[in-house]
């Protein structure tokens, strides 16, 4: 008799399994047709960092901050005549800044950059996709400046430094030949001091 | 009829009995095998509520026809270890014991490949060649998973094909035929006319054979799904456990033969079990071609209503699959040996003591 309860038994629960496979068929799928469809990101997500270069002011902040040193930062003094304009808060721009790379190969995706830049112009996109074949195509530049641009502002800042050593020269030279006066005459004064007494 | 037809056209025999050979390939096999992996893994992926291939034409449906498309770029990979006659001949011989199966399969009344009053035989007979293909093409691997697999097979064929023996053999003795193609004749009229439901006429015997029909299309839709591989019975492909089983270390075309027959063999045996328990060809309401008085409507019908048959217990055998956890050797020849065998036996007897009533 246990034979045929057996056997019974085994075909009312394979019975029983393909119902539940069954209504399964019917089930709307769980699949996210992805590049199609996209699920929205959560709130505080860390992707991709971009730099709105137009409130950057140079300050090498987020490099320092940067635990994987994969931000690099190179800056040029502006001139006094220059007017950089300012920044979205305020602040006055007074660095051109020639190199923003950020090399995404480096990156952590830690954040940590984005909390001390004082002009909140750097921070996380929602862009997760940049895969590439090359390695060095993953260090993102940011700069805006083109490189003809670069190299007249390094120049500018050049002949402004040399014109400043010149005027300070100059202005050392003056001094020393106002001094060399002044030497002289207090001398001869002493002389006709002297000779009054 | 369609070899009369095929001869007044070219007006050769040889030429129609070519054409006629390659219908079931071209016509039948490869749209169904490229069909049949399709669906396969769509009621797989909705099974797990999943949506499986969706990128490759409407909802996937070219999915299958790229997949061959790689498979024919493939490098034909051959291990130097290999018994390289042996490797290279079996999947042919395991292709053509799934396609000589279709010679006698009735497709409709107007198209049997070979209307042999041995149908029936002459399908269990061939479909053994099977075998004789996996243990080549495990044996001449030369690999353990390929070997082991290939002995798992031939052991399950073998014993399953006892119980499958024996549930034919009970309708033959209802019937008294072994042929297919009058097997269907007689299940024709009306579904209350198949098999399943005791056969044509109405006296006492037909209402005595409905439970014993029954067990005997459990027992034979069990076993012929043992004979295919299929899981639950899929113990000599076992990916789990053994690779890929006999055809481990088959790639590109060799490959594509031995997953072509799988779905042929699948088929086949489907169209065996809707055969000789669900009136084969015939409507289960009577045809459309009589009302409209179109004669050449009918075989078109009865060919639709044996491929949607046939389809459907496909569908069951994918059903299954994604179902029932895979049997464990010993288990598998226990359901064989002590439940099936015995089973079918008792039934076959008691059919008989009915018949002689």
């Amino acid at each position: 008799m246990q034979y045929f309860s057996d056997a019974i038994q085994s075909l009312k629960t394979v019975f029983i399994g393909m119902k539940v496979t069954f209504k399964h068929l019917f089930v709307p799928s769980v699949t996210i047709q992805y590049p199609d469809i996209r699920l929205a990101l959560p709130e505080r997500e860390r992707n991709r960092l971009y730099v709105n270069m137009d409130d950057c002011i140079g300050c090498d902040q987020c490099a320092r901050a940067c635990p994987v040193n994969c931000i690099t930062i190179e800056t040029v003094k502006s001139l006094p005549e220059e007017d950089l304009g300012k920044t979205s808060n305020g602040k006055r721009k007074a660095l051109w800044v020639t190199q923003f790379d950020i090399d995404f190969a480096k990156c952590c995706y830690c954040q940590l950059c984005v909390f001390p830049c004082p002009t909140e112009c750097i921070y996380m996109t929602d862009v997760f996709e940049f895969s590439e074949f090359e390695r060095n195509d993953l260090n993102f530049s940011f700069v805006t400046l083109t490189p003809e641009e670069i190299t007249q502002k390094k120049e500018n800042f050049a002949k402004m430094e040399a014109e400043k050593a010149r005027l300070k020269a100059e202005q050392a030279a003056q001094k020393a030949e106002a001094a060399a006066k002044a030497a002289a005459e207090k001398k001869s004064t002493d002389q006709s001091e002297k000779e009054d007494k | 009829m369609i070899y009369d037809f095929l001869f007044k056209l070219t007006g050769s025999e040889i030429w129609a009995v070519i054409i006629q050979s390659f219908f079931p390939l071209f016509l039948f096999i490869l749209p169904f095998a490229l069909f049949a992996v399709w669906l396969e893994r769509k009621v797989s992926a909705h099974m797990q509520d999943r949506l499986g291939p969706m990128r490759v034409g409407y909802h996937g449906a070219l999915q299958t026809i790229a997949d061959i498309l790689k498979l024919l770029q493939k490098e034909d990979i051959i291990a130097s270890e290999n018994d390289k006659p042996l490797f290279n001949l079996a999947p042919i011989i395991v292709f053509v014991g799934s396609y000589a199966v279709f010679a006698a399969i009735p497709f409709s009344g107007a198209y049997i490949g070979s209307e042999i009053d041995l149908g029936l035989f002459f399908i269990i007979a061939v479909s053994g060649l099977v075998v004789a293909g996996i243990l080549m093409a495990g044996w001449s691997s030369n690999n353990k998973y390929s070997l082991l697999g290939a002995m798992r097979s031939v052991a399950q064929i073998i014993s399953y094909e006892i119980p499958t023996i024996i549930v034919v053999l009970t309708i033959v003795m209802i019937t008294g035929t072994l042929s297919l193609y009058k097997l269907s004749e007689l299940q024709s009229g009306h579904l209350w006319n198949w098999m399943i439901f005791g056969g044509p006429g109405s006296d006492l015997h037909k209402f005595l054979f409905i439970p014993f029909m029954f067990i005997g299309f459990i027992v034979l839709y069990i076993s012929t799904l043992a004979e295919v591989n299929r899981t639950p019975f899929d113990i000599p492909e076992a990916e789990s456990e053994l690779v890929a089983g006999y055809h481990t270390e088959y790639s590109g075309m060799k490959f594509a033969m031995f997953f072509l027959a799988e779905y042929a063999n699948m088929f086949a045996v489907s169209a065996i079990v809707a055969a000789v328990f669900f009136g084969g060809y015939q409507s289960p309401f009577g045809y459309l071609g009589n009302t409209l008085h179109i004669p050449w409507l009918i075989p078109v019908e009865q060919f639709f209503w044996f491929t949607a048959k046939g389809l459907f217990f496909v569908f069951v055998q994918m059903w299954l699959r994604w179902t029932l956890p895979r049997l464990r050797v010993d288990q598998l020849m226990a359901v064989c040996w002590k439940y099936l065998i015995p089973i079918s036996f008792v039934n076959l007897i008691i059919v008989g003591l009915i018949s002689v009533l």
